[in-house]
């Protein structure tokens, strides 16, 4: 037997099988050469729909500054788009979406953190491939049940110790969204953190370094990029949350920093605005444009710096 | 060979209130002595029937075939391998007079006065000031001139001074990797240790950086006592006092490195050292 397969030998011929072959490339050539323009077609579809909200976004917000100026916008601290004598300052908004992202920050900050440092250096591996998968889960809980579990479980609860909070305020959704975020911290803080190589671990242990002084001193610090990035991500998912502050803190269009009051953020506005009698062309529906845009602006900006951050805190190892 | 023992005998340990010289120096007080320690990961049993004493102030270099048990037995002295999950020890290991295998013996005491340095160099992801200055710094020293002190003593400690006085503050992940592991050992000085363990600290170097670890064993063996595993048995032969072979686990000679090397008693390590096998 020539086993070993000269051009010649045995029944199989790779060579002219191959040779064969060739000879029909041409159609082959001609698909590997439309392909990738289709691809680009695909792909350039959510880059061209993006364009064209952001210009919409900027066209409409235009029309709604002819008629109310933009220093009355930014500076107005009464919103009355629905009474005999319309007022637009969107500061009761802005107010209303910070004072709940802060809430929501302060409690999804340190839960997550510190449930990411549990499940990254303390966890053993079975704890760890039950929890993290649960935890996951959490994140795909949708806002609205999250909205009302803030309106009918969350809020009686806060009142039931401090009656003098209102039935719709900006602390029960603040502290569900911080719940609902939680997962997003501990997860993305986590992957970064167990990033980190092990021999940095055992270059801290070696020098007679606790499990804590460990975590706090070598992990953290070479994993902050990550960590700063899922807060940032945090804050700006936050921002964008709509359901859970629409249902559970009502639509006073309060200029406060009582939490206890009802607020109303940018997306809540906006809900209640187009879901409402908005005719198109008054001023109250190109207002939504107006605050859309703004909104658009501080997810953008939370974007860049969530990037710019993880670049300048990246510890290169 | 004989002109370094006879160095040796001379060598006189600083820090220490005894001054041992001449006669003294020939029974110098053990470190560490192992005792019928037996070690299994998991269902494998690692070390077998371990029975060693090691000298203080010498340079003791443990040489056998990969999968040997010498890295396993080096990490079993500053008990780095219970991070290993699955790890069983027996027997006992005393070090000054005190079995570091008691549960209630504290591991972080263990590992200050026990250093380590690594096969691959593991600086942290910080500057080469904040590398030196963490050992010192978790064990309490905060005082900016001393660690100051502190920082340019160990580095010149480990002779690397010269290269990086210019540069403390940048990423200690810019130098070479014979100056990452040089720098693994002044972060390992810092805290003034009283035994450095070396898992092959050369293994991933060139070999002029491997020669200028060697220097420096040389150099710390006149306040340390040093144990290192190397795979590499003329390194062991250039820098060792005694030598230890393991082979599956066991040790099968323990003894000065001139005689290992010249006059083995067991044929296993002859074989072993002449390269016949591992």
């Amino acid at each position: 037997m020539a086993a070993n397969g000269g051009s010649n030998s045995g029944a199989v011929n790779v060579r002219e099988m191959i040779a064969e072959k060739k000879k029909k490339k041409n159609l082959s050539n001609f698909t590997e050469k439309i392909i990738p323009p289709i691809l680009f077609l695909i792909a350039s579809i959510s880059l061209l729909t993006t364009v064209g909200i952001i210009l919409t976004l900027i066209t409409e917000a235009i029309e709604f500054f002819k008629r109310v100026p933009f220093w009355e916008f930014y500076t107005g601290t009464v919103l009355k788009p629905m009474s005999q004598n319309p007022e637009f300052g969107v500061l009761p908004l802005l107010n209303g979406t910070l004072i709940s992202t802060a809430i929501a920050m302060l409690v999804a900050g340190p839960v997550g953190i510190m449930s990411a440092i549990y499940l990254s250096e303390y966890a053993s591996d079975r704890a760890r491939r039950v929890l993290k998968p649960m935890l996951e889960i959490l994140a795909g809980i949708p806002t609205i049940v999250y909205g009302f579990f803030a309106f009918t479980f969350v809020t009686p609860i806060i009142r039931y110790f401090f009656p003098e909070v209102e039935a719709t305020n900006i602390l029960s959704p603040g502290i569900v969204m911080g719940v609902m975020i939680i997962p997003m911290i501990a997860s993305l803080s986590e992957d970064a953190m167990s990033a980190v190589p092990n021999s940095m671990r055992e270059g801290a242990l070696a020098l007679g370094a606790t499990k804590l002084e460990t975590t706090f001193k070598v992990v953290i610090p070479a994993a902050l990029s990550g960590i700063v990035s899922s807060f940032v991500l945090g804050i700006s998912r936050a921002i964008g949350e709509t359901m859970i502050v629409t249902i559970a803190s009502g639509s006073s269009k309060n200029f406060t920093f009582d939490i206890t009051q009802s607020m109303q953020t940018m997306t809540a506005y906006i809900v209640e605005v187009a879901g409402g009698e908005a005719p198109a062309g008054s001023t109250i529906y190109y207002s939504l444009y107006a605050v859309a845009l703004t909104l658009f602006v501080f997810t953008l900006l939370m974007n860049i710096l969530a990037r710019y951050v993880s670049r300048k805190f990246r510890e290169e190892y | 060979m004989s002109a370094l023992s006879e160095n040796q005998k001379i060598r006189v340990k600083i820090n220490d209130k005894e001054v041992n010289e001449s006669a003294a120096s020939e029974e110098k007080r053990a470190v560490f002595q192992t005792k019928n320690l037996n070690l299994w990961y998991s269902e494998t049993h690692a070390l077998k029937d371990i029975n060693l004493e090691i000298k203080e102030n010498e340079v003791t270099a443990v040489i056998g075939p990969s999968g040997c048990g010498k890295s396993t037995y080096i990490k079993t002295l500053n008990r780095m391998v219970e991070l290993v999950p699955g790890v069983r020890i027996t027997g006992e290991i005393k070090y000054k007079d005190k079995n570091i295998l008691d549960k209630d013996f504290s591991v972080e005491e263990l590992r200050t006065q026990v250093g380590m340095v690594f096969q691959k160099p593991n600086p942290f992801p910080k500057s080469i000031y904040e590398n030196i200055a963490y050992g010192p710094k978790i064990h309490g020293i905060k005082n900016k001139k001393i660690l100051d002190e502190i920082v340019e003593k160990s580095l010149r400690g480990a002779s690397i001074w010269d290269e990086v006085k210019d540069r403390l503050h940048e990423n200690a992940y810019g130098l070479s990797g014979g100056q990452q592991q040089r720098l693994c050992i002044a972060r390992c000085l810092a805290v003034e240790p009283e035994v450095i363990l070396m898992d092959e600290p050369t293994s991933a170097l060139d070999p002029k950086s491997t020669l200028r670890i060697e220097e420096l064993v040389q150099e710390l063996r006149k306040d340390y006592s040093i144990i290192i595993v190397t795979h590499n048995m003329q390194q062991a032969a250039r820098i060792s006092d005694k030598t230890a072979f393991f082979l599956n686990g066991e040790v099968v000679e323990f003894d000065d490195t001139d005689k290992i090397f010249t006059n083995p008693s067991d044929q296993r390590t002859e074989d072993y050292i002449s390269g016949r096998f591992g």
